[in-house]
């Protein structure tokens, strides 16, 4: 290679770096800002300009006060509760729906599937009023107790054609000679789907379980329109009411706002190869 | 293969799940339809057939042509802008350079981030006297009300949403990319293609059903925007920011107008299954084994 050669390939990856830092410090400025805010004290005007990233009165008191103020602790096992319901009823649902679907022959297959392919087109948005009214009418709401607070909150998000048709392609991949032997070995059919399939479809139902756990952390039209208790607010709803609670007071405001993102921040961190490796594109909902 | 399961197995592994679509998809579905015919203006707990009366209602509403032109603003500003930026980081990220982990974890973490709280970033830095003033202080303009002024409101919104969608159709793409023969791209370095002529000849035609992917979903969720506008404008001012979602939950859920409310769903439900069907059948055909 020649010197000119290496000069370029230099200069061409230096712009490369330059956009995607750019695009980079664009993706977290907001979050940056609203830390940066939190942990300014009363003594520092926050609308001070120049503006200033770094705080020049640092504190944690706005922290410690929103704590005490706001039970986000509550919010936070609201959403946990809510979240795992969730997950945990997509998995079962949505395995126990695939497998038919994927691997027997009965009447009335192709009119099922066209009717949970259907379902993907209509948005929740276009029919939440009546899936409010039946909510309310099985009793559904925080108003009757906390249990069914939360079964309401969850129930309308139980199953999705996406996790249906993500677990079928699942079942569809596994060799038929799996179901044979065991049968031959004597299992019945529901022993064959939880001891023979299931295991072999680990791979999809993490993938579902995650981006199910995201979906239903982040959800806030439902819970904002079924819940009337402030101690069944989802993080969600809790940090929206927070602008409420504090009108003006932004550093309290950011420090609540900071605090409600860290466990989905480690959650991505964590999980963060099923997100950004490539694999699972087109696995979060639109 | 013989057959090993009995008559009814087959649906009892569907019945859960058929009875949770039931009661909470088709149910609601169709009671939207019918709720659409109802009159429910005068007296919410007694409503009666109405025939168009909703209809007819809402297209003599001129705040519903608003809601509509601001709709098909938000989808005219940030479609295009969701199906380009994102496939040119893509392309620049697809590459062997240094830190790329670092760069996907960064600019997907808006993804993942409660909508909310995004909306809530953004409003501060919206301030009257915030930091995005100050920068145009800076450059000798003078301060604008982003999120106060109609003229400015719906387009402030509309960069959140955007901002909030860039990682997720980035990695779209960029699973597409590595279906994109390297073969082709030798053969441009060898012909001394540059880095526009090379992507325009044989990336953009090689996952065209991948940009024509990303531009219906983008619609459809353009469509269904709410959390950014409920957390920062409330549809104002001037119903600058009022979108058909957000006017949808406003004559439910404030003004109790469940009739004039479904007819306008029942509108959303239409165009929100006419991209839909095209996404299903045109370019998901693979994703459903159709």
């Amino acid at each position: 290679m020649t010197g000119v050669n290496i000069l370029k390939k230099l200069t061409k990856n230096f712009w490369v770096h330059v956009v995607l830092i750019f695009v980079s410090i664009l993706s977290i400025f907001p979050f940056i800002w609203l830390l940066s805010t939190s942990l300014k004290g009363s003594g520092e005007n926050i609308f001070a300009y120049p503006p200033t990233i770094i705080p020049q009165d640092f504190t944690w008191a706005n922290y410690v006060g929103v704590w005490h103020k706001v039970d986000l602790m509550r919010y936070f096992i609201n959403s946990m509760i809510v979240a795992g319901g969730t997950v945990l009823l997509n998995l079962i649902l949505s395995s126990l729906a695939g497998y038919p679907l994927a691997r027997m022959e009965f009447k009335g297959k192709k009119i099922t599937f066209f009717a949970i392919l259907a379902t993907i087109m209509v948005p929740f948005q276009a029919i939440m009023l009546p899936v409010y009214l039946i909510t309310l009418k099985l009793h559904l709401v925080d108003s009757v107790n906390d249990t069914m607070g939360f079964i309401g909150l969850i129930m309308p998000f139980a199953v999705s054609a996406f996790g249906i048709f993500l677990m079928r392609q699942a079942f569809l991949a596994i060799p038929r000679e799996m179901e044979e032997a065991a049968i031959v070995d004597g299992c019945n059919v529901f022993q064959v789907f939880w001891k023979v399939l299931l295991p072999m479809v680990k791979p999809s139902l993490a993938v579902l379980a995650i981006f199910t756990f995201i979906g239903s952390w982040g959800e806030f039209l439902w819970p904002s329109i079924v819940l009337t208790k402030e101690t069944m607010y989802t993080l969600p709803v809790g940090v929206n009411n927070l602008q409420g609670m504090f009108s003006s007071n932004w550093r309290y405001i950011a420090a609540g706002s900071i605090i409600s993102t860290i466990p989905i921040i480690i959650f991505f961190l964590a999980m963060q190869k099923y997100f950004i490796s490539g694999e699972n594109e087109g696995a979060v909902k639109g | 293969m013989f057959k090993y399961y009995g008559k009814t197995a087959p649906y009892l592994f569907l019945l859960p799940a058929v009875i949770v679509l039931a009661v909470f998809f088709f149910i609601p579905f169709f009671q939207t339809i019918f709720l659409s015919f109802q009159d429910y203006s005068t007296n919410i707990y007694h409503a009666g057939f109405a025939g168009l009366k909703n209809y007819v209602d809402i297209l003599h509403n001129p705040v519903f042509y608003k809601v509509m032109i601001n709709t098909f603003i938000y989808l005219v500003a940030a479609v295009p802008v969701l199906a380009i930026v994102p496939l040119f980081l893509a392309i620049l990220i697809n590459q062997k350079i240094r830190g790329i982990t670092l760069y996907k974890i960064l600019i997907y973490l808006p993804v993942i981030v409660s909508i909310v709280v995004a909306a809530i970033a953004f409003k501060w830095l919206y301030a009257e006297q915030g930091i995005l003033n100050y920068l145009l202080n800076v450059l000798h303009i003078n301060s604008i009300g982003w999120l106060t002024d109609p003229k400015y409101a719906i387009y402030s919104v509309i960069i959140v949403t955007i901002w909030k969608g860039i990682g997720y159709y980035m990695m779209i793409y960029l699973a597409a990319l590595m279906s994109v023969p390297k073969e082709l791209y030798e053969a441009c370095d060898i012909d001394g293609a540059g880095f526009l002529r090379k992507h325009l000849t044989v990336t953009v035609p090689h996952i065209m059903p991948t940009i024509a992917l990303v531009t219906t979903i983008s619609s459809i969720s353009a469509m269904k925007v709410f959390a950014e506008i409920y957390v920062m404008t409330k549809g104002g001012p001037l119903n600058s920011t009022k979108t058909i979602v957000y006017y949808i939950y406003e004559k439910a859920f404030e003004n109790l107008d469940l009739g004039y409310a479904s007819a306008m769903a029942v509108i959303l439900l239409i165009i929100v299954m006419a991209f839909s069907l095209i996404n299903i059948f045109c370019f998901e055909r693979n994703k459903y084994q159709l």
